[in-house]
């Protein structure tokens, strides 16, 4: 006995809600196609979305002249209309001087506004490009070394998977790369005597996706919760291009794990430093991060221009 | 450390503590198996998802190798199941055949996918 059709009411709701929707559409997450991108850590997501970090708590490694900085995050991203959104990141900063006490306060409060370029379904391709905004005077400046300046920072952001590759290389088809390109553009050349140089920003993400493998490739009996792991390891640098010398570039590489289930993804990373002048030693951070858009599909999870 | 343990463990908590649907249907699982072989033709394909579907806006296709449509007709969501989406088949003969499914769970979110399956000589 099969069921051929539900209560004519709520499919003709359902028909209208979906025939509001543009083709194409991302419908927040990071879904191109088949293939589903997490959220990742350190590098900016190629997607609109309706998410929401909190916390993202990360203990870094130690710079060079031996402090060491403790930070607690909130990320929102909220969708404007399905190929807008904009995102509002503050934290809470703990540092600790060598041989000093701990200083604590909140960093420069960032903001951005994003547009989703393209969504390519068949070749699992996402593009957006946005514009950050780092707030002069909206963290503890002198204490913390907040900015006491605001930096403009156009970003494009891309993601591809690999799975349009030929079915004859099955366990590569679960890879994926996203990737940020951006530029900062401080609006003061120099703070309390120190230059405020002109930086280019750059960092990837690679992933292997076990969800991907498990739908799209080969079921090799992963279950819960296994079968949601998403390993992968995150890099990011930024190189300075003027007003001090490249190599003061700073850059992370951070291997870890992300967890991703219907609510909520968890992820957890190592931090190591990629360059002399990033620091020392090793660091780790992790992320709870929701998925408003799953946890309120009716109502705040949907783009502000569908409200009505 | 401790600042770093304490959410995870929160988090790891709230795994266990989270309801067993989820808000985009994925593909938990198939018969055939996604990327297996069988010995014989199956008589269905039949699809388990994380979400209940929408019956009206969920599809299945299945085909061969070139590109015939292989299956019968509409896909149904077999009564008292409503995560389940199956597709009876024509009789098939030894090849790779190619499963394209387009799913609406019922909070409205489309997800799509594809994958194969080997009838064996």
């Amino acid at each position: 006995m099969f069921r051929s059709y539900t209560d004519a009411r709520a499919r003709f709701a359902l028909a209208a809600a979906l025939t509001a929707l543009p083709a194409g559409s991302p419908l927040a997450h990071g879904f191109a196609g088949q293939r589903f991108f997490p959220a990742t850590i350190l590098t900016d997501d190629p997607f609109v979305a309706d998410e929401m970090s909190l916390p993202q708590v990360s203990v870094n490694p130690p710079v060079p002249d031996g402090s060491r900085e403790t930070d607690f995050q909130i990320d929102l991203s909220k969708r404007i209309t399905p190929d807008t959104d904009v995102t509002i990141r503050d934290q809470w900063q703990r540092l600790k001087p060598a041989g000093l006490p701990a200083v604590t306060g909140l960093g420069a409060l960032q903001t951005g506004a994003q547009y989703q370029l393209f969504v390519n379904g068949p070749h699992e391709a996402l593009g957006l490009v946005g514009l950050n905004v780092s707030w002069a005077h909206t963290g503890r400046v002198q204490a913390l070394g907040a900015p006491d300046f605001t930096t403009l920072s156009p970003t494009f952001d891309f993601g591809k998977g690999l799975g349009d590759l030929p079915r004859s290389l099955p366990y590569l088809r679960p890879f994926a790369v996203t990737g940020n390109l951006g530029f900062d553009f401080p609006t003061k050349v120099e703070s309390a005597g120190a230059p405020n140089p002109n930086n280019f920003n750059y960092g990837f993400a690679f992933e292997y996706s076990l969800p991907y493998l498990q739908c799209c490739v080969k079921d090799i009996g992963l279950r819960e919760p296994f079968n949601r792991l998403i390993p992968l390891v995150e890099v990011a640098f930024t190189t300075p291009i003027n007003r001090v010398p490249a190599s003061q570039t700073i850059g992370t590489i951070q291997p870890g794990v992300i967890w991703a289930g219907q609510y909520f993804q968890i992820g957890a990373e190592a931090i190591l430093p990629a360059t002399r002048v990033t620091g020392h030693g090793y660091g780790g951070v992790v992320q709870f991060h929701v998925y408003l858009d799953d946890l309120f599909p009716h109502s705040i999870g949907r783009p502000i221009s569908e409200w009505w | 450390m401790r600042w770093i343990l304490a959410p995870l463990v929160a988090g790891t908590a709230a795994i266990g503590a989270a309801p067993s649907v989820w808000a985009h249907a994925f593909l938990d699982h198939a018969s055939p198996a996604v990327g297996s072989s069988v010995p014989a033709s199956p008589p269905v394909v039949t699809l388990w998802f994380t979400q209940d579907l929408e019956p009206a806006f969920s599809s299945v296709t299945v085909t061969n190798e070139a590109g015939q449509r292989v299956d019968l007709g509409k896909a149904q969501i077999p009564q008292g199941s409503p995560d389940e989406l199956q597709i009876k088949l024509k009789p098939l003969t030894p090849g790779t055949y190619l499963v394209g499914w387009h799913v609406v769970s019922v909070d409205t979110h489309p997800t799509e996918g594809t994958f194969t399956f080997d009838v064996k000589p």
